[in-house]
């Protein structure tokens, strides 16, 4: 393995090339650029036999994805925020035709207000459009998950696209020593590509991106849905093949210091590690916090997470998201997965980090201070709450 | 529900298999020709949205109406001048009458 000191945005690229994905179709947008810019320069260069192909929108690059992969080759993008949502229409497309489409997405806001920094709004956006998601902390994370997407996405049970959260900025241009697998090693875990069910084949021609009436729509949705459900099972073993070939181990959901944890915060992406140098001083007061990320989001590791949390007093979710009128979607998802269990921590939603505000430990501190008159009393106080805010800036602007 | 089997994606191996798809089934109206009230006049082939008025002149001008792709508009029932001509004179000389489809 070659210790390589790479931008996160870099490690999905040369993921890409690893994987000997041979069409890929991207229309550049900060925080992911550097994808697009670099899978030119390794094919320019002669290092990646792939189709290159600079096309004028995002919805044309998931089109082209979805040209391609309808074609039997194994393709990938990349993209952000208003990319992501552009490409909107297009994933529901890739996900109804079943088409291992991988995608790494640098996480990042959603205008208005214009804004190129990191949160969660691109992607949780696309949590209804069939594909699977995974998210990174670190960049080891980015090229790791992205060859497993492929593995995953391409399994005939699953058959279904995935898409990789990698935060704006703190993992998209920072600088991380990553380990970089050796093309072998990738070769021999992702054979070629062969598509199960769809190619081109001008012998034998075929129909694809067909009608369906009313009498067949919805048994197309329940087998998206069961193959959904079936990939969490694939997403175990592709985990552990990984860990096999290549030393390092995941799961769907990472737990720190749950195991006597009164508090659990529950997140995604980059702020578990910040998030871990807050808990190691929490603990040192005393207090028994723990953490947890989720790797995957879709499928939702409902029962890897309840055993994680279960004998916690609160959960506290912690996200980069916001569904207005409601919540945060993670805490709408978490508490609506365990609605019917029969014992079930208090659930808190804390909003953090929109915008690409600075996360830092002390943050969490914070959060627990506000957990704390809750989790004493056994009620409460309030269901949602913004972290770092300034909510009289907010009142004085709207006349309150 | 789907009386027929369904592949993965949608996929179908038979290319140019939309011929083989009878839109017909989508109508909850049915039209009914009545062959000895028609005269031939064809005002139903010109209105009809989805070529389903099929014009025939075997010695004497008349159609037919193919099932297959009529999604039951009524257009040709309202726009025939046999229909006007028999609800003006309160007679049931109509040469086309819409029926509910029995599904």
């Amino acid at each position: 393995m070659v210790k390589e000191v790479i931008k996160g945005n870099f490690a999905t690229a040369v993921a890409a090339k690893l994987a000997r994905a041979e069409v890929i179709p991207a229309y550049p947008i900060t925080p992911s650029t550097l994808f697009p810019e670099q899978i030119s320069e390794f094919v320019n260069n002669g290092e990646m036999k792939c189709e290159y192909i600079p096309v004028e929108s995002e919805h044309s690059a998931m089109s082209a994805c979805i040209g391609a992969a309808a074609c039997g080759v194994r393709t990938c993008t990349a993209t952000s925020s208003q990319g992501l949502a552009l490409m909107h229409e297009m994933l529901f497309i890739a996900s109804g035709m079943r088409l291992p489409i991988v995608m790494p997405v640098a996480n990042r806001a959603l205008s208005a207000p214009i804004n190129i920094w990191g949160d969660h709004s691109d992607t949780m956006a696309e949590r209804d459009v069939g594909w699977l998601h995974f998210y990174a902390q670190t960049n080891q994370e980015c090229i790791d998950l992205t060859l497993v997407a492929f593995k995953v996405s391409e399994n005939k049970k699953v058959l279904l696209p995935s898409m990789i959260g990698l935060d704006a900025f703190v993992l998209t241009h920072t600088m991380e020593p990553v380990d970089v697998p050796e093309q072998d090693k990738v070769d021999a875990f992702l054979p070629k590509y062969e598509s199960p069910y769809c190619w081109l084949d001008p012998a034998r021609p075929m129909t694809i991106g067909s009608f369906a009436t009313p009498e067949y729509y919805m048994e197309f949705k329940l087998a998206e849905e069961m193959a959904m459900e079936r990939s969490s099972a694939v997403i175990d073993e592709v985990f552990e093949d990984f860990e096999k070939r290549f030393g390092r181990k995941y799961q769907k959901v990472v737990g720190y210091k749950t195991e006597d944890a009164d508090v659990i915060m529950v997140m995604i992406g980059s702020m578990f590690g910040t998030a871990k140098a807050a808990v190691d001083n929490l603990r040192k007061k005393g207090i028994k916090a723990g953490l947890v990320k989720m790797t995957v989001y879709r499928p939702f590791p409902t029962k890897e997470l309840y055993a994680l949390v279960k004998s916690a007093k609160v959960v506290a979710i912690v996200e980069r998201a916001y569904s207005y009128g409601h919540g945060g979607p993670l805490f709408a998802d978490v508490s609506g997965a365990f609605y019917n269990m029969e014992k079930k921590p208090m659930m808190l939603n804390y909003i953090i980090g929109l915008g690409g505000r600075d996360i830092v430990p002390k943050d969490f501190e914070t959060i627990y201070d506000k957990v704390k008159p809750s989790m004493e009393t056994g009620k409460a106080r309030m269901r949602v709450e913004w972290i770092n805010v300034n909510e009289e800036a907010v009142k004085e602007a709207e006349g309150l | 529900m789907a009386k027929k089997k369904i592949s993965v994606g949608g996929v179908n191996p038979v290319a140019g298999s939309s011929k083989n798809y009878k839109t017909g089934t989508w109508r909850s109206m049915r039209p009914v020709l009545h062959p000895e009230h028609c005269i031939g006049c064809w005002t139903c082939y010109r209105y009809c949205p989805d070529s389903s008025i099929i014009r025939i002149t075997d010695g004497k001008k008349r159609i037919e109406i193919n099932l297959d792709y009529c999604k039951g508009c009524g257009i040709c029932a309202y726009e025939c001048p046999q229909n006007k001509k028999a609800d003006k004179e309160k007679t049931d000389k109509k040469a086309i009458t819409m029926v509910t489809e029995e599904k």
